[in-house]
């Protein structure tokens, strides 16, 4: 009997500054050096586009080469060893830094990239301490409006050509160019078009200066002052992988984070622009009772808890659920136990759009349906005719709303119903004056929750802000009004608990799915 | 043979045998002067025929690098089932260099029979001559040549009867010294920014439109004919010095000679003998000082340095410069170093092609500390930051360009520091009005 051969690792081994690693054929110096620990400075490249090796910064010493290479472009060879550090790679990268800034400004004290600048960070880890640039004219170069949300301050640009790679490569749309020569060069744009293709807002996260700069964003906080949480874009079903960067509990932008399986580095400008309904004023704060005297009256959460656990013991016959879409895996499967022992009707709404993909990945498109949890709720039993959800609410002994953002017509036809109505919102409903009880929830920046992407991914999203006043999670009120009166209920201690009693996600928690999500259907 | 000039004694006529007779241009006169007998002979032999009688010639190319012809050509791939491209170079651009335009000018089926061959001998039936966006004159005459050299049968899809498909396709520039950089000028030619390329993959293995490519020199290309038609031991017999540079080169001398012209030579011919006794040396009462002998990119050499030195690759590589195109510019004792430096370098920023950092900036930077020397505020460190900023510039971009501009500054100031310091220390009035001016 003789073992079965196998075929030998197909890794290379490379030594980068002394640290040995073992990586693919095909690899690039950079990305090697990665898993070796040392980010090798860089400025052109990007992992989810194309290497023009043209900044020159990431030249590093390969042992037996006759030059420095560009560590984006070179790929590994067995055996090979790389010193990112030695006297002439360093040289070579100060070198760049000191031609890149002549022609930069200083303007980093009024410049929305300091903070979060490449070109500051490289220079401060490895550039000049003096500048032999002094007392020089600069070259000029107005700024220009690019397009709806798109500014470029020509000034600052260190022609990296990132953004003109994303618009010729990835969105498939060549709006963007280098114009002219030598330091003449700048960034233009096509005379006769906007740069307002829909995913055109990466362009500013790609810029590693401060040159393509976001109007919304122009002015509004400084990098460092920024809280980043991991969130899921809440504005589709693709689920891309989002920062909410928050400053004093203020949402101030939503940016991608990679998620190489579900948006690699790229989001959707209307995902982009879908953080405005977070900062909303005019919320629920606190639970609100119907009163003897038939007013909706401010309640405390006991007395809340205990009148919408009294209306839903007594009810028998049907019942019908009216969730946002953008409720969480957590709300929907706790809500929906509620009327476990009612005939029930449960439909999340999914408001739809245009489909708008990025051309140049797979699979990854701004999606028609405009609902980032549909998968999740499919899940859990849900359906999505909120029409017929509210026809069949006129025979229900009661009717949950959770966040439904209803029209004045779908909400006409709810009002004065027989049946109970509870309603459990961020913003109160107005024409839903007659609810039994109504009940101040979370946004999903304001809580921990899992959202089921179209492809059956299952990814968490962290707590962004602060919830106002008395707001909790849909799945905490529907948990408790379950265990209300009950002291042996199996309450879950938080959302991660939450998600683990649902029997339609396998028993998984939180920290199961990791940072880039897990696949729970297929 | 001079033109503008009669011949001189020590030329050796080949490519120029028949500058300034006009009817060499047509197709007729050009075969009554033994013309397309190397192409009727190349299309009865296979690739590896052709590249191996060019490979025994010698010859190197002539655009600059100087790489062996038939060696390049035998890199193409055989059997891939890949249409093959021909490109020449005929974007003569280097400061100093005008060649190949008096090739165009006045044989043009001589290139037109080279780039047939050259198809012939990578297996390609298509050649594209890009050629430089202000060649007017040289662009009509050759766009009569191939129009008559379809009309003949020379060219097309049944060349000279043989069954064998060869078509040339002129392409103009638009006048972008950069594409004259092979990479540059097959992105051009594909209506690309005329941006280098990174290389590799290298032509042969993805050049125009990503299918092998060859790329050649004017030149090169117009010697083709007459090694096939006369045997490769004659080319390689054409050799004065080193056996590694055979055969003929054109010289274009401009400068401070009496006879500024392009002139013929075998290969390792005495410079001195190129400029005193064929270019009719310098004006009276003059003496020599500098000559860049390969186009305005290569190091400058001062007068002694030339002393004995052979016109061939290895000789002047010795010397520490470059044969390259051949582009001599001759300097005497009235010029003013730092001026030309400057000139050169305020070239090499106009045409940086703004990819890489080093050269889209160095450029500019080198120009205006030149600038300001020559406007007689330069600081006292100026010239220990000009050859930091070289040094920072030379062996780490794409293409070569950042490299030219910091050449001729280093050997500037290596060799006439003395002319800097003396608009450094103010021993010699600025030549620029200075912003005070």
């Amino acid at each position: 009997m003789s073992a079965p051969v196998s075929s030998p690792p197909a890794l290379l081994n490379v030594t980068i500054d002394g640290i040995q690693v073992q990586v693919p054929p095909g690899t690039s110096i950079i990305e090697a050096a990665k898993q070796a620990g040392t980010l090798v400075p860089h400025y052109c490249y990007h992992p989810s586009l194309p290497s023009p090796a043209v900044c020159r910064m990431c030249l590093v010493e390969v042992e037996k080469f006759p030059k420095l290479v560009p560590a984006c472009v070179t790929t590994v060879a067995e055996g090979q060893v790389v010193h990112t550090q030695s006297a002439s790679a360093k040289k070579a990268r100060e070198g760049v830094l000191e031609f890149l800034l002549i022609n930069h400004p200083l303007d980093c004290p009024i410049c929305d990239q300091a903070g979060e600048c490449e070109l500051q960070d490289y220079v401060f880890q490895e550039g000049r301490a003096g500048t032999r640039y002094a007392n020089e004219a600069k070259r000029y170069n107005p700024a220009e409006d690019f397009g709806p949300d798109i500014m470029y301050v020509g000034n600052r640009c260190i022609l990296c050509t990132r953004c003109v790679r994303f618009m010729d490569h990835v969105a498939g749309e060549k709006v963007l160019n280098v114009s002219e020569r030598g330091d003449r060069a700048y960034i233009g744009i096509d005379a006769s078009k906007q740069l307002d293709h829909p995913w055109a807002g990466n362009v500013v996260d790609l810029c590693p200066v401060g040159s393509l700069i976001s109007k919304d964003f122009l002015h509004k906080a400084r990098a460092w002052d920024l809280d980043r949480t991991a969130s899921v874009c809440p504005g589709c079903s693709q689920g891309c992988n989002i920062s909410i960067d928050t400053r004093d509990d203020t949402v101030v932008r939503f940016r991608p984070r990679a998620n190489l399986e579900v948006n690699r580095h790229f989001i959707c400008d209307t995902g982009r622009a879908g953080y405005r309904f977070l900062n909303r004023g005019d919320r629920l704060e606190a639970p609100m009772v119907r009163s003897d005297a038939g007013q909706l009256v401010v309640a405390d959460w006991d007395v809340a808890l205990a009148a919408a656990s009294a209306v839903l013991r007594s009810a028998t016959g049907s019942a019908v659920i009216i969730a946002s879409g953008r409720a969480s895996a957590e709300a929907l499967g706790h809500v929906q136990r509620l009327t476990s022992h009612l005939a029930t009707s449960a439909v999340i709404q999914v408001p739809m759009g245009i489909e708008a993909p990025l051309e140049g990945i797979p699979n990854l498109a701004l999606r028609a349906e405009r609902a980032p949890n549909g998968r999740g709720a499919e899940m859990l039993g849900y359906g999505t005719d909120v029409d017929a959800a509210i026809d069949r609410a006129a025979q229900a002994s009661v009717v949950i709303l959770l966040d439904a953002d209803l029209d004045a017509d779908q909400e006409a036809r709810l009002a004065g119903l027989g049946g109970a109505l509870l309603v459990i919102a961020t913003v109160p409903p107005e024409g839903l004056r007659d609810a039994v009880v109504m009940l101040p929830t979370t946004t999903m920046a304001e809580e921990q929750g899992v959202y089921v992407n179209r492809d059956g991914r299952a990814q968490r999203y962290s707590q962004a802000k602060a919830a106002p006043a008395l707001a909790r999670p849909a799945w905490w009120i529907a948990a408790e009004i379950a265990g209300c009166g009950d002291d042996d209920a199996d309450v879950p201690a938080d959302a991660s608990d939450a998600f683990r009693m649902l029997p339609e996600f396998g028993g998984l928690r939180h920290a199961d799915l990791g940072w880039v999500g897990r696949v729970v259907a297929g | 043979m001079g033109y503008p000039h009669p011949p001189h004694a020590l030329e050796t006529p080949v490519l120029s045998t028949h500058f300034g007779e006009a009817a060499a241009r047509t197709f007729d006169g050009w075969v009554k002067r033994g013309g397309y007998e190397g192409l009727k002979k190349a299309l009865g032999m296979t690739p590896e025929q052709i590249f191996e009688e060019v490979k025994a010639s010698g010859l190197r190319g002539r655009g600059g690098a100087g790489f062996g012809t038939g060696l390049k050509w035998s890199f193409m791939p055989k059997e891939d089932g890949k249409p093959h491209y021909l490109v020449c170079n005929a974007d003569e651009s280097e400061p100093g260099t005008f060649k190949d335009r008096e090739i165009m000018r006045w044989t043009p089926h001589a290139l037109l029979e080279g780039c047939a061959i050259g198809c012939l001998g990578i297996r390609a039936e298509t050649c594209y001559i890009f050629i430089r966006g202000e060649y007017t004159e040289p662009l009509r005459i050759l766009q009569a040549a191939l129009a008559e050299a379809y009309a003949n049968g020379a060219l097309g899809a049944n060349a000279f009867g043989s069954g064998r498909r060869v078509d040339i396709i002129i392409h103009r520039g638009a006048g972008a010294y950069i594409c004259g950089e092979e990479t540059a000028l097959m992105n051009a030619l594909e209506g690309r920014r005329g941006n280098p390329r990174i290389k590799p993959p290298f032509p042969a293995q993805a050049g125009l439109f990503a299918m092998p490519t060859t790329i050649n020199n004017v030149e090169t290309l117009a010697a083709v004919p007459h090694i096939i038609a006369r045997g490769a031991a004659w080319y390689a017999g054409l050799c004065k010095s080193s056996p590694k540079s055979t055969g003929t080169k054109l010289f274009s001398v401009c400068g401070h000679v009496m006879k500024p012209g392009v002139y013929e030579v075998t290969m390792g011919t005495p410079m001195r003998d190129l400029i005193f006794g064929i270019a009719g040396g310098m004006k009276p009462g003059r003496t020599l000082k500098a000559v860049i002998p390969g186009g305005s990119s290569v190091p400058i050499l001062t007068a002694g340095e030339i002393e004995d030195l052979p016109l061939d690759y290895e000789g002047i590589q010795a010397r520490g410069s470059l044969l390259g195109s051949g582009g001599v510019i001759v300097m005497d004792d009235t010029t003013d170093m730092v001026y030309q430096i400057w000139r050169l370098a305020r070239f090499y920023a106009h045409e940086s092609c703004a990819q890489c950092t080093q050269c889209r900036e160095g450029t500019s930077w080198t120009t205006r500390i030149l600038e300001r020397i020559l406007k007689g505020e330069g600081r006292p460190d100026d010239l220990d930051l000009l050859l930091d900023l070289a040094d920072n510039m030379t062996g780490k971009t794409i293409c070569v360009l950042s490299d030219s501009c910091a050449t001729p500054i280093v050997s500037g100031i290596k060799k006439f520091r003395s002319e800097f310091d003396a608009y450094l220390n103010k021993t010699r009035a600025p030549v620029l009005a200075g912003a005070g001016a």
